[in-house]
This record gives structure tokens, sequence and C-alpha cells, in this order.
């Protein structure tokens, strides 16, 4: 994998202090004014030249949101957000309509360099052909709110995949939208998840129709880059029947002083005999050192296995944001549907994690898989919060959770708070849960072999999450593992 | 010609309680010296003091690596500069295969001493003709570090590890614990595979039992803290029979 070896000598020399991506690109942006109104949502929705059926879509959305509130059950804490106070659209100024990748702004190109993005998909953002044959990933970049460049349109077109930002397949595409959009992750569903349903910008659509296998692993690099721009994707992926897709989502962001507000919204759709692969590699902007700045991730993420056999697995590595507040889920709907959940979360500094799944057993003979693996350093708090539920009538359910935590350092904090439900009597649900410390003597041998501290943590957390780190695709793992050397720097000694 | 190993007037305390009362020792390129003594005479006390280990105070004396002050250089330091230490009780690792730990190691010390990495086929290589030299089962690589591994397995991977890392200086603390006849051999045999003109050893033990396998050129007896007596490896052979309670009284 030199490709690989390349990509993290890049992520290597990338020399800001703590956080390791901390830049910012000139690119001259294109943004609404602040604050949030029915006119804001419909500026939004005027700019992406929607249907009249979405503007109401949006517009019902925002008048439900003014009703709620904001949720406040999570164990974080953060100071209260002036949604007043935000941008909600921002879009970099095209000069004029992109025809091929050479014509992207040569300024995001360089933004992806930075950010270490694997040589393989620079290339392919670049538009180098690479050899009949060989794996390859197909990028949707996400520049702020809107994708810039898409890859491999053709070949994913002649599969009769469509993989394209939202936003154009509104216009493309508008039936099958209008048909899945907010069936998962409903427009009432939650604070964040209404919000995001009001006034989001962009994300990607993928659909696979039946009996495809996507020829490709489809990724999105998102990256929040406008001052005090509320990011809110919206990504919707529907496999039909028989159809298999693997997606990559991996972001980072700039370094800021001001607290930037995530409110992402992803629904997964799985019908009969279908598979999703989700895994996500989040790093977002985690604060400085004494916990200011920094961003607030408030992620929806539900995927629905609607179909019979059908199979969701979500994959993430969570190590940045000052507040992560995120619970990928899966509604087993369809009979012998699976779930999985496979998750790894870090947090150091002053980062707050809240995150976990809920598995919703729904059909007959449904399973589900958790394995969580927490770590937490510095002054940091991480929570695993999940919910296993079985329905009366979702016999044989079958449920196996493990949650691991690792601690380092004697100033953070690590909760588990599962939640059981099983209202059916012939479901099985077990739960393991364990809490330890990184050992002073394992960290010891290490250093006697020549390793220091801070690489003796980090292979020594490598191991702890191993069982993780195993889901991802080879090209992120790698990633992955790296990064989490990174974003545990300074957590000892 | 500068010796290996100097040790003058070491002094060394854990948690206010001083263990180490001035030992001095020397050792050359070439040798190995046993260091035989009581429980609680300092003997893993010195092996660790040598190594680095957090929450030990040096309160006298100097250790010179190849005339190179000891206590000036990190852990990690001393160990790219060829200190090893064979722990009594090899560490666990869940999650970490021992190629990976092995690889891992022998990178870092490299870098630290500005050498290239060695490529990973390049490491499978050399792992694969040490480990069959050493008789150890290749499955035992992929297997991660020290977990679940027999007390004999643990020792053998040491001493995996001592023969990839080629370091100059070894010290084995207490090597023959939990190891039955058998492994002990085993192990011991591997250890003597790596005796080497620019190599020096230190040998701990309990019992002269591992000299008979590791033969030594030097035995001392370490009694509360201090090198009480030197002699060849006969002392061993004649302590076995005598025991430590004369040096115990002495030192009292």
């Amino acid at each position: 994998m030199a490709a690989v070896q390349e990509t993290i000598e890049q992520v290597r020399r990338i020399d800001v202090e703590q956080y390791k991506y901390g830049f910012v690109t000139d690119v001259e942006s294109d943004k609404a004014p602040k604050g949030l109104s029915e006119d804001i949502v419909r500026f939004i929705s005027q700019k992406k030249n929607e249907p009249e059926w979405m503007l109401e879509w949006r517009l019902e959305a925002y008048r439900r949101w003014l009703t709620m509130r904001e949720p406040d059950w999570a164990r974080v804490n953060y100071p209260k957000i002036d949604y007043q106070d935000l941008y909600y659209y921002a879009a970099p100024k095209k000069k004029k309509e992109l025809a091929s990748l050479d014509e992207v702004d040569p300024e995001i190109l360089k933004t992806y360099e930075k950010l270490g993005i694997p040589l393989r998909e620079q290339e392919l953002l670049a538009g180098v052909v690479r050899p009949e044959g060989e794996r390859r990933i197909a990028v949707d970049a996400v520049f702020d709110s809107v994708s810039v460049a898409t890859t491999f349109q053709k070949e994913l077109k002649d599969a009769g995949v469509i993989f394209m930002p939202i936003s154009e397949a509104l216009r493309e595409y508008p039936e099958l939208v209008r048909k899945y959009l907010g069936s998962v992750v409903p427009a009432s569903d939650n604070y964040f998840a209404t919000l995001n349903s009001a006034v989001f910008s962009d994300g990607s659509f993928v659909y696979v129709p039946e009996g495809v296998r996507c020829p490709m692993e489809l990724s999105t690099y998102f990256r929040i880059n406008e001052k005090n721009t509320g990011q809110f994707e919206r990504t919707l992926i529907i496999a039909d029947k028989g159809a298999y897709v693997s997606y990559l989502e991996g972001c980072t962001a700039p370094q800021r002083d001001e607290n930037q507000l995530h409110a992402a919204v992803v629904e997964l759709v799985a019908m009969d005999d279908a598979e999703i692969k989700y895994s996500t590699v989040q790093n977002w902007y985690p604060g400085n050192a004494e916990g200011v700045g920094g961003i607030y991730n408030f992620v929806t993420k539900r995927g629905d296995c609607r179909g019979d056999n059908s199979k969701i697995s979500w994959t993430q590595v969570e190590t940045g944001s000052a507040i992560t507040w995120k619970y990928p889920s899966c509604i087993l709907r369809g009979d012998n549907s699976s779930g999985e959940f496979y998750s790894i979360a870090i947090s150091n500094g002053h980062q707050q994690v809240d995150s976990g799944t809920k598995m919703i057993h729904l059909g007959k003979n449904t399973s589900s898989r958790i394995v969580s693996k927490g770590i937490s350093a510095g002054r940091s708090q991480n929570t695993y919060r999940g919910l296993v539920s079985a329905h009366r009538k979702a016999k044989g359910a079958r449920n196996f959770t493990a949650c691991d935590s690792l601690l380092i350092g004697d100033q953070c904090g690590a909760h588990t708070v599962p939640y059981m439900e099983a209202k059916n009597p012939t479901a099985v649900f077990e739960h393991e849960a364990t809490t330890s410390k990184i050992s002073e003597d394992v960290l010891f041998y290490c250093v006697q072999r020549g390793l220091s501290q801070e690489e003796a943590v980090g292979l020594v957390v490598n191991g702890f999450v191993k069982d993780v780190l195993q889901q991802l695709p080879m090209e992120f793992a790698v990633e992955a593992q790296k990064l989490i050397s990174i974003s545990l720097e300074g957590s000892v000694g | 010609m500068t010796a290996l190993l100097e040790i003058r007037d070491l002094k060394a305390e854990v948690a206010g309680r001083q263990i180490l009362n001035g030992l001095s020792l020397t050792v050359n390129k070439g040798e190995i010296h046993a260091i035989m003594g009581p429980n609680g005479a300092g003997k893993s006390t010195l092996s660790y003091v040598l190594a680095g280990k957090p929450g030990y105070e040096i309160t006298g004396g100097e250790v010179l690596l190849n005339g190179e002050d000891l206590f000036a250089m990190a852990a990690d330091e001393r160990a790219a500069k060829g200190l090893f230490l064979a722990f009594q009780y090899p560490l666990e690792i869940p999650g970490v295969a021992t190629l990976t730990f092995l690889r891992a190691a022998l990178n870092a010390q490299r870098r630290k001493r500005g050498e290239e990495e060695l490529s990973s086929p390049d490491l499978m290589k050399r792992v694969r003709e040490l480990s069959k030299k050493l008789g150890i089962d290749p499955d035992m690589l992929r297997r991660p570090l020290n977990v679940g591994f027999s007390g004999g397995e643990k020792k053998r991977n040491e001493t995996l590890q001592m023969a990839l890392l080629e370091p100059l200086l070894c010290v084995l603390d207490e090597t023959d614990s939990g190891l039955d006849i058998d492994a002990l051999k085993v192990v011991a045999n591997g250890v003597n595979q790596l005796r080497a003109p620019e190599r020096g050893m230190i040998v701990i033990t309990h019992y002269q039992r591992l000299l008979d396998y590791i033969v030594p050129d030097v035995v001392h007896v370490l009694a509360a803290g201090r090198i009480v007596e030197t002699g060849g490896k006969d002392l061993a052979l004649q302590l076995e029979a005598t025991g430590y309670a004369q040096y115990q009284g002495e030192a009292a």
C-alpha cells in the first residue's frame, strides 16, 4: 500500500500545532445573510432550483422546528446556541459551470492535498486515469455545502448507480428523492434533524438499482470551511432489492475560535436482500487545549432494513468535535434482517462525546451486533448510550452488545448507558461491558522496547480498537489508525 | 577499552525506601554476568533502574553505557542505544499482533538512531528466520502479544525480541521464573545463541539452576542493595549449597 504510506507521510508533514488540519482556504463565499427565517429557507430552496414540493417540505419542517425544544438529555454541556447568529448557506463561488475536474478551484484541490486525502483519490479528483481492474473509489467532494466535483459519474451510470449531490438529484430524479426523503428520519424526528430538514444545503444521494453490486466504494469528504456557517448535510442512500453498496465518509475541519454547528442527517434504505455498509472517519476540529472552539456535531443517522434479509452496517471512528451527539441506528423491519454498529469514539482535551446506537427489532428473526470502543483521555467525557429493543412481534430477535471503555489519565470519564427493551419473550439480548485503565506497566514495557510514550499509547489503543478497525475498508483503516495516534497526542506524560 | 556497562556506587530508592546502597559493577563486551541474591536484595530494582522505569529515584552514583551517561537518557533512548530488559513477567497487549509489536519496536529504535525503517517484507523475512532458529511457532507471530501465552511462550517471545533488536546489553530478570525444566532449556538455548563478542549480558536469578544452561563468566552476590561477593561460575554452585543466610547477616 505505497499510496497509503505516502498519505501517512503527508499527514505527518502537515505542521499545525495541536490540531493537524487547522487552516483556512481562501475561496470567496456566496452566503445567505445571518439568521434563520422562512425567507432564508426560501432563499436556500431557490438557490438550489428546487421543485415546489421541496420548498413546502422545508417550510413545514421549519415551522415544526419553531415549536420544538433543544434536547438536553445527553451528557454534554455547551453554551446555548444562538441560531439567529449563524449563516445557513454558503457556497464556493463558481466562476463558470464546471465541465471537468481540471476546472475545480486549485485552492480547493490544495485543501484536499493538505488534508492528506489518499493520493488515489487526489488523482481521481485531478482526473488521472488508472489502469483497468484496479479497485477504485468514487469521490463526491463536498466543500462547505456544495459538491464541487463528482467523479466516475459515467461508470456508475453504466452500472445504473446514481451517485450525485442531493441538490442535483432533486432536479434530475425528483420522484425518487421524494419517495425516500424523510422516510427513515422524518422531518419531525428530532430538534436537529428537523432543523436540517428545513435548511439542508447539500449532501450525497445514492441509488443502487435492483440486483446491482456497486462497482466501487463511494466516498465523500466533508469539510466545514466558512466561518460561522452551520453545516447541514443531507445524505440519502437507497439499495434496492439485492443491491450492495459501501459508502465512506470522512471529514476534517479548519481550526476556529467560534463554535461551529453541524447537524447532518443520513438516511439509509435497504430493500429485500440488499446490503449497505456505511463507514465514517470523523475528525472535526475538537477545540483548543482550553476547550475553546470546536465543532458541535449533532447528527442523526439511521438505516432502515426495510426488506427481508437486508443488512445495514455502520462503522464509525469518531475522533473530533467539541461535542458529539450521534447515534447511528438500524430499524430491523424486514424479516431476517440484520444491523451492525462498530464504533471507536476517542475523546481528548475537553471533548464531550455522547454516542451509541439504536437497534430496533421489528421483523422476525432479526439480529444485531454492537461493538463499541470508547477511549477517554485528558479532561474529556465519553458516554456510550444505546438502545436495543424488540417489538412484541419481533420473534427470535437477537442482539449482542460489547461496550469497552479505556481510560487514559485520571481526569477523564467513561460512561455507559445501555437501554434494553424486550417485548417478545423469545428475544435474546447479550450485553458485555468493560472499563479499564491503560496500564503503566504495559506502557513501560513498550517504552523499554524503544517506543516513545506516545507511540506506546497509540499502539495499545490501536490494539484495543482492533475489532472495529477491521470492519473498515483497507484505505480507511490505515488512515484511521494514524488518526487515532494523532488524536491522543499529548494525552500522557 | 571502554567497558560496556559501568555502574558506580549506585543508590536508588522506591517510594522513599532505599533499595540500592552503593552498587558497583562493570560488564565488558562479550561477558555474561550473573547476579544472584535473596528476595528483596534489590535484583529487580537494579534491572528497572537501568531500564528507566518510572517511580525509581536515583539518589547517588552513576551508570555509563558505552561511556555515555545512562541517566541522561529517557527509557526509550536507552533501548535505542542497545539496552534490553527481558521482563520477569512480560506484559500482555490485547489486539496487537506479536509481529506488529516487533515491527513497531524495531522501527522506533531505528528511527531514533537515524536509520531507515525496515520494510514489512524484510522484517517478515528476518522474524521468520529468527523464529526458526529459536524454535518458535510462526503462529505465535499472529497472536496478540503475550495474550494467552504460556510461561514458556512468553519467555521465548522475549528471546525473539532480543534477537531481533540486537541489543548491546541484555538484562535478563529472573528469566527462569515460571518455567519448567524443558521450557527453561529452550529459552536458555535461545539466549546462548545470542552470545556475541560485542554483547554483554546480566542474568539475574534466584536459583543456580538457570546457570547450568546459561553459563556465566562472572557471578555476583547481591544483598541489601550491594554486591557483596564476586567470583567465577563456581560461586553459584557454592551458593546453592550454603544459601544466602551468611550475606543477609552481613548486610544487616
